[in-house]
């Protein structure tokens, strides 16, 4: 009952946000409103500004006109603001971004014990428990670069995880993976789905649009196109650069 | 004058401490001096930047000898007498921490961007994510470079002579004026240079492997 109370509820509102880079604009004027408990998909060609998009929802990259609210919080230069949203805001990064000289464990009880401040057996439980979820809890104490791409990305998933975040951001999670691993990865981000988490995920795979996604966005040369239910999207796609873009993705 | 061979040793080796001594200030300082130009470096990127640019610039763009110098004379000038050891100190720690930091800024350089990304991503602020988790990985490529630095730090010592400060090369000169042997003097001076760089090429082989079993 407190679920449907709360899925209504606005977690992320962008209001004409714009960015540059020096002079190329990378975001002109994108407005979106995420609700508790939704699932988006954010698909487009390279460089059409959605990473640069999700990068700016945690202040990866600051943005210069516009506004940005997380939980009602506005992303402001204010370090107090920065802090207070990433701790709600997870991110899973293409290219994992594990820390290397510590261990999967290390890498997972690093910020829970730095920055919640929880005790050193309090985070590795926690830790454990996060790595039981995504199936890798044997590998607790390997370094990262003994695991493949796709358990790294799930220690990735993991980490992100143990922050308690209201929100998952995945900045093209899979595309970094060779092809028998998608799947593995795939899997735990459906699972996270099912689980009600808050997630905007960029991403050229189209089947998991299609299964877990609420809503697609398509982005293209820093604006939205076009934004539906995947339903909508797939099978009667307004825009025409929306088209242009399904019939390269889904031909093969 | 006739002097025994051991006594030009002990002569010597007596000389060798203030060496290591200076050394070990100029190390100790200039690596502070450099940790803190780095923080600054990456905490106020913009003036940071330029600051260490500038630093740097002059320090590397100047010999070592006029550093000493103008610290030796330049101190008394503003009405601070120093004796020789503490201008050397200063000059030598001024020189280090110049070179040190740019030998880090390199490493800290050398750590991709995804590591600050995902240390800001988890909430970690700006000194955990330099503690935690860059200069632990930058540490490690650190080591060639610092100690093929701190080597020539420990030669570099020698042009303190020149502010009156009696260290090993002084008193080589010294002796070898009074024995008039210096093939032999300046024989024995150079094999305690030797005796105290190599270990150190040595250690860093060691820790240069150390790290990296953990990875």
């Amino acid at each position: 009952m407190d679920q449907q109370a709360e899925s209504g509820k606005t977690m992320i509102e962008l209001i004409k946000v714009s960015k540059w880079y020096n002079k190329f604009q990378a975001l002109k004027e994108v407005s979106l409103t995420v609700k508790k408990g939704e699932r988006m998909v954010i698909c487009g060609p390279s460089g059409s500004g959605k990473s640069t998009l999700i990068r700016c929802i945690n202040h990866l990259e600051p943005h210069q006109e516009g506004r940005i609210l997380v939980e009602g919080v506005e992303l402001t230069s204010a370090v107090k603001n920065i802090e207070i949203i990433r701790r709600e805001v997870g991110m899973v990064f293409q290219q994992f971004n594990l820390f290397p000289h510590l261990t999967v464990l290390q890498n997972l009880t690093l910020a829970p014990r730095r920055v919640r401040k929880l005790s050193k057996s309090q985070a590795e439980e926690l830790a454990m428990q996060y790595l039981a979820r995504v199936r890798i809890a044997e590998q607790a104490h390997k370094y990262p670069s003994r695991l493949s791409g796709g358990q790294q990305q799930r220690v990735a998933i993991a980490r992100a995880l143990c922050m308690e975040p209201q929100i998952m951001l995945f900045d093209e999670p899979t595309s970094a993976l060779d092809p028998e691993m998608i799947k593995e990865v795939l899997d735990v981000m459906i699972e996270l789905a099912e689980s009600h988490m808050t997630m905007i995920c960029v991403t050229h795979e189209m089947g998991f649009a299609r299964t877990v996604a609420d809503r697609v966005v398509f982005m293209d040369h820093g604006q939205i196109v076009e934004e539906a239910p995947p339903a909508t999207f797939f099978s009667n796609p307004q825009n025409e650069r929306t088209k242009l873009f399904l019939g390269q993705v889904l031909k093969h | 004058m006739d002097m025994p061979l051991s006594n030009i040793v002990i002569y010597l080796l007596t000389a060798t401490r203030w060496t290591l001594l200076l050394s070990a200030i100029a190390f100790a300082g200039g690596g502070i001096g450099a940790l803190l130009l780095l923080l600054l470096r990456y905490g106020m990127p913009r003036l940071g930047a330029r600051l260490l640019h500038l630093y740097v610039g002059l320090f590397q763009g100047t010999p070592l000898v006029q550093q000493l110098f103008l610290v030796f004379y330049g101190l008394p000038l503003l009405g601070i007498d120093v004796p020789p050891i503490v201008a050397a100190g200063i000059g030598l720690t001024l020189y280090a921490s110049a070179f040190l930091a740019e030998i880090w800024r390199g490493c800290v350089d050398a750590i991709p961007r995804g590591q600050w990304d995902a240390g800001s991503a988890l909430g970690l602020n700006f000194f955990m994510q330099m503690w935690d988790v860059i200069l632990p990985q930058a540490l490690r490529i650190a080591v060639p470079p610092t100690v093929g630095f701190l080597t020539q730090l420990v030669k570099a010592t020698a042009l303190a002579s020149i502010v009156g400060f009696v260290e090993l090369t002084k008193s080589g000169q010294i002796v070898s004026n009074a024995t008039f042997q210096p093939l032999l003097v300046y024989s024995i001076v150079a094999a305690i240079y030797f005796a105290l760089c190599y270990p150190l090429t040595l250690c860093a082989r060691l820790l240069e492997r150390k790290l990296s079993q953990s990875r």
